[in-house]
């Protein structure tokens, strides 16, 4: 079984390595908004007193980086599952000894390490290309970055359960999308965010990830809002998800 | 032996009855066929004894196991080909056959599953530029590949070219004379009458006969007056049609 386990997971990793849109809009595109940020907008590399002192480029990593979040688990993982169950290809699994559910175990790995590469090659261009610090609290950071990621892929998940069809899974994962980033702090980044804003922002797990991510950044441990924020996402969203999640 | 014995069997989603009252045994080593007009309950039937979904009532044993309680014990020792059911897009055939050989204990050599398929020409081919026929082949293959006792297949033949549905009937002698027993779902006549030992024909969800074909056609010539009765003249006479002359 445990090689049964170890090749399904290699095999959706090269079907994921295979699918170009997966990879650019999943790994590849955080890093590179990041250069688009960085190089095109002027002033994003000039420190402003609106910020305390820090740059637009410094606020904007742990955003790009709940971005990444977005991605793999509203975008990608739904529409895999819910393609998977609509082709019969969970079906079929539930006829040999290995089952279903460890197809959505790989899945979620493999687009679990997919999120983590999109944050590490983020990081890693914000380090090299405009000398942004690493985060001044780290295990705060990884905890965050950990919670924050197990809670949209429970949101993922869910989305996954309730869909009908693939692309139905699509739509309600870009309806989504799209709010999950604007609480994200994506077009009012988290120090400009107006108070009535950051109050909804702290309620949504990306927002509660987003602002957690950037205390941490600055030095300070995710607060315990944030904190039961995404955990509870987590525990919710989950526990509906295994309610509904239907195989075929 | 009976490998498969099914009786009274049961089951209804909502308010539709898909199965009323399906009885019928498969002994060790035989092709047997499931006959029915679309909705009978064919795939439903397959389902149930495949332990895909649990039965209302009856009683299912297969190889000695009830599939609703021995679930995991039978996926490793049956190999179910499901109506319409596909494979990741981007997968390669190859990829997708050592894959599921790596899912039972004791697999069968893919690679000479993929000679016999006639799919060596294609393992590199992703699932999703293959034909019909071709895909159709590789799922045999997937419900062979753990070298099964029993190899259940529903519509196996469907959407074949005339020279791949040979091929296929004799892939699936080949494997009843490894000792595998088989049950198919077809809707094809001439297919039954070919490759099956047996039949049951179930409509609206009820066996309405278990025999050969050879015995079938003899009851509706005997009861029509006919001498030169085909198997789907008896299909068409019991599942309640005007037999023309
Ligand atoms: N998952 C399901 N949910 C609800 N109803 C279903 C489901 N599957 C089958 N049915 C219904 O049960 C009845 C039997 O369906 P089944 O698929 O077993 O027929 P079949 O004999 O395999 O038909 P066909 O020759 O068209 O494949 C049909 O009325 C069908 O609409
Ligand atoms: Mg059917």
């Amino acid at each position: 079984m445990t090689t049964a386990v170890t090749r399904l997971t290699i095999v959706e990793s090269k079907l994921f390595l295979r699918d170009t849109t997966s990879v650019v809009m999943g790994v590849a595109f955080p890093a590179v908004l990041l250069l688009l940020l960085g190089f095109a907008i002027p002033g994003f590399r000039e420190a402003t007193d609106d910020l305390d002192g820090l740059r637009p480029i410094d606020i904007y990593v742990p955003i790009v980086l709940a971005m990444a979040i977005c991605t793999t688990s509203v975008s990608v993982l739904p529409t895999y599952l819910a393609t998977y169950r609509e082709r019969g290809v969970l079906r079929r699994l539930a006829t040999t000894p290995v089952g279903p559910v460890r197809l959505l175990g790989a899945q979620l790995l493999v687009n679990g390490a997919g999120t983590l590469v999109a944050v590490a090659l983020a990081v890693a261009v914000g380090t090299a290309a405009f000398g942004v610090d690493l985060p001044r609290q780290v295990p705060g950071f990884l905890i965050a970055l950990v919670l924050g990621t197990a809670a949209m892929f429970a949101v993922g998940l869910l989305i996954a359960a309730v869909a009908p069809r693939a692309k139905t899974a699509t739509g309600i994962g870009m309806l989504v999308y799209f709010p999950m980033l604007f609480f994200a702090g994506v077009w009012t980044p988290g120090p400009v965010m107006p108070d009535g804003l950051r109050r909804a922002s702290d309620l949504t797990p990306l927002g509660a990830a987003s602002q957690a991510m950037q205390d941490a950044w600055s030095g300070a441990f995710p607060s315990a809002l944030h904190l039961a924020v995404m955990a509870g996402y987590l525990l919710l969203a989950g526990a509906l998800a295994a309610r509904f999640f239907r195989w075929e | 032996m009976p490998v498969i014995e099914i009786s009274n069997l049961r089951k209804r989603y909502g308010e539709t009855v898909a199965v009323a009252d399906v009885s019928f045994t498969v002994d060790s080593g035989e092709i047997f066929g499931i006959l029915g007009p679309n909705g009978a309950g064919k795939t439903t039937t397959v389902e149930l004894l495949s332990g895909l979904r649990r039965r209302d009532g009856g009683t299912v044993r297969v190889l000695g196991k009830d599939p609703d309680r021995d679930g995991a014990e039978l996926r490793e020792l049956v190999g179910v080909q499901l109506q319409e059911s596909e494979l990741p897009e981007r997968i390669r055939v190859s990829e997708a056959l050592e894959l599921y050989s790596t899912f039972y204990r004791e697999p069968a050599d893919w690679r000479e599953l993929l000679d016999v398929l006639g799919l060596s020409g294609r393992r590199n081919a992703r699932f999703g530029t293959l034909s019909g026929g071709q895909r159709q082949r590789l799922s045999i293959a997937l419900a062979l590949v753990g070298d099964p006792q029993v190899a259940v297949l529903d519509e196996l033949t469907t959407g074949l070219d005339p020279a791949a549905r040979r091929d296929t009937w004799a892939l699936i002698e080949s494997v009843r004379n490894r000792g595998v027993t088989v049950v198919l779902v077809t809707h094809f006549m001439d297919e039954a009458e070919r490759l099956c030992d047996r039949v049951a024909v179930i409509d609206a969800g009820r066996t309405v006969a278990v025999d050969t074909p050879a015995a079938l056609v003899a009851k509706v010539q005997a009861e029509h007056g006919l001498d030169r009765a085909t198997l789907e003249d008896a299909y068409l006479a019991l599942t309640g049609h005007e037999i023309g002359v």
